[in-house]
């Protein structure tokens, strides 16, 4: 076996896991405090691909810009979905969530569909990342190293803000108990807003960072979060680390498999979700039901 | 900020109402009104259409009874529905199979995987739930996509029709209607049988208040995998039917949206009510085919009625009838 195949397709697969992890990241924050799975997840995960590239074209704005402007639109696309929709449901099973946010991500895909048609468009790599690093066994394409290192330096952030700031203290506090929290005086439906919009904010970054890699089109979207719901099952949605530790890993396996086995690099994922499933229903980082 | 237990719309089915297989006055009527329905329909739309119609009821049905009744949200069925369409073309196809064990192919194999499926996915309830059987059924997606036996983006083609106990030629389009109505309408017959018997009863308890159930000595689990596999099985049955009449099996069969549109349906229709998969397919399948020139208009529209539904008639047109009525539908 060809070890330097093994270690240039993991290298790629990290790639992916970068984009599994800050995915499943926003959707275990959000899952945490709001309760909702959020199936929208994926197509703001595909706007921002989709705003990168309108701005590209319409205003001449290049991938910096992108990187900074379409978190922001989404993120406020974020507030105003939370306070017209979302904000409904909480008092009613968590499942009418789910099927709420289906509903818009079916809505906004349509409409991106209309607005783009339906097939793939470019989107180049910028100057300033052009090129390729020598790791020893492979020549990685500079964009792949940035948005690896870029990725993980997020997640991390995201983690830590969580952890270790009196903000992130109040959000877990709120997680627990959301009655309690409010009764401290901290207004808990401002929270939840500011959560979801943050959530999708991240996923539109994502997105951004995916457009150069994959190609943006209008289901980019829908494919990469049942993905990321695997993910989320074998993870287990208690633990914010163990979801980009998760997806990280998950990328790692899938990069693997294209080397050693590639008909099955599609489904690697599914089949660890069954594996997990029967041998710890609750996942690697879920608590005890 | 724990939700109110899922869909808690009907009371105990109608122990003081007098009823002859599950039967009730208001549910005669309704029922006696679709088989109406069925029998001008091709006067007014095209036969083929509504048979797509009502391999949908089925579909539909088979899917409320696990969602309604049972309280598990699935929303991987394209795979019990795909590979149910699969079978069922290749048993024509290759192995030359006549029409009832060509759709008892389909439908076996959808319960055989519903059993499978079911037995992974009930570890988990609610949400996780959801996202299993969503996960699984992408698998059996990318494996239809490699497989040989599915032909890939081609699908199976050319499936003949062949004939009913031997004599019925299936090859004109109103024969076929009408053995599909007849089928359509036991079909919900059977449906209706199901939710009203004590195996009925027992799901709603497992639904309501599963500690309860459990309590009561019922084994919670296997009564969940019972109704998983009895809606994967008509989830096959419907692909099965719906593949001899178009004489096609494709990778749209098993793909994601049919997953959703089955949620769809059911959601407009009613969740837990009987008729909610009939009035429900008749919508959204209306809305696709009169929608159909505009292409990605569809999924917009779909969406819009997703939420508008969610948000504002979750108990589906049916649901409302039911209230309006103060009846069971």
């Amino acid at each position: 076996m060809d070890v330097y195949l093994i270690l240039s397709q993991m290298t790629l697969g990290l790639v992916n896991g970068v984009f599994y992890a800050i995915l499943s990241l926003g959707l275990a924050i959000i899952f945490g405090l709001l309760g909702v799975i959020n199936f929208a997840h994926g197509v703001f995960f595909m706007l921002g691909a989709f705003i990168a590239y309108a701005l590209g074209q319409w205003l001449g704005i290049g991938y910096w810009g992108a990187l900074i402007i379409a978190p922001l639109l989404i993120g406020m696309l974020g507030l105003v979905v939370e306070v017209t929709f979302i904000r409904h449901l909480y008092r009613l099973d968590h499942l009418y969530g789910l099927l709420l946010t289906l509903g818009l991500a079916l809505f906004v895909e349509g409409f991106i569909r209309i607005a783009f048609g339906p097939q793939g468009l470019p989107y180049s790599v910028p100057p300033s990342l052009r090129g390729a690093v020598n790791l020893g066994y492979m020549m990685l394409p500079m964009y792949r190293a940035w948005v690896v290192v870029a990725g993980v330096v997020l997640c991390l952030a995201t983690w830590l803000i969580i952890e270790w700031t009196p903000l992130g203290a109040k959000l877990r506090a709120a997680t627990d108990n959301p009655v309690l929290v409010q009764a401290f005086g901290i207004n808990v439906p401002v929270m939840l807003t500011l959560t979801y919009g943050a959530g999708v904010a991240l996923a539109a970054l994502g997105g951004v960072m995916a457009a150069p890699i994959l190609s943006v089109d209008p289901s980019m979207g829908t494919s990469v979060i049942i993905v990321v719901f695997a993910v989320v099952v074998i993870g287990g949605m208690g633990s914010i680390l163990g979801s980009i530790v998760t997806g990280l890993g998950l990328g790692l396996l899938e990069g693997l498999t294209k080397a050693v086995f590639p008909q099955a690099s599609s489904t690697v994922i599914f089949v660890a979700m069954v594996i997990i499933l029967v041998a710890r229903p609750r996942g690697l980082f879920g608590k005890a039901a | 900020m724990a939700g109110t237990a899922f869909l808690k719309t009907t009371r105990t089915a109608g122990v003081s109402q007098s009823q002859f297989l599950g039967f009730t006055k208001a549910r005669a009527i309704f029922f006696l009104l679709f088989a109406a329905l069925i029998a001008v329909g091709p006067q007014f739309l095209y036969p083929i259409f509504l048979i797509k119609v009502y391999c949908f009821i089925i579909f539909a049905c088979g899917y409320n009874l696990l969602l309604g009744y049972t309280g598990l949200m699935s929303f991987g069925h394209a795979a019990f529905f795909g590979m149910g369409a699969y079978l069922c073309g290749y048993a024509a196809t290759q192995w030359g199979l006549p029409f009832e064990l060509s759709v008892l192919a389909g439908t076996v194999i959808a319960a055989a995987m519903g059993l499978v499926f079911g037995w992974i996915a009930i570890r988990r309830t609610g949400l996780y739930f959801a996202m299993i059987t969503l996960a699984l059924a992408q698998m059996v997606y990318f494996i239809a996509m490699q497989a040989p036996f599915t032909g890939g983006e081609n699908g199976i083609q050319s499936i003949p029709r062949g004939t009913v106990l031997g004599f019925i030629d299936l090859s004109s389009n109103t024969t076929l209607y009408w053995v599909i109505s007849v089928i359509v309408l036991a079909a919900v017959a059977f449906y209706n049988r199901i939710i009203h018997s004590p195996f009925g009863q027992v799901l709603r308890a497992v639904r309501n208040n599963p500690e309860r159930a459990k309590s009561l000595g019922y084994n919670v689990d296997r009564f969940k995998l019972a109704a998983f596999t009895i809606s994967a099985a008509m989830a096959g049955f419907a692909a099965s039917l719906k593949t001899i009449t178009f004489g096609i099996a494709t990778l749209t069969d098993v793909s994601y949206v049919i997953s959703t549109e089955v949620v769809l349906i059911n959601l407009v229709g009613g969740i837990g009510t009987i008729f909610g998969p009939v009035v429900g397919s008749f919508f959204i399948l209306s809305l696709e085919h009169f929608l159909a020139p505009y292409g990605p208009w569809v999924l917009l529209i779909q969406g819009i009625v997703f939420t508008v539904f969610v948000l504002l008639f979750r108990q589906g047109i049916v649901g409302e009838l039911q209230k309006r009525f103060r009846t069971h539908l």
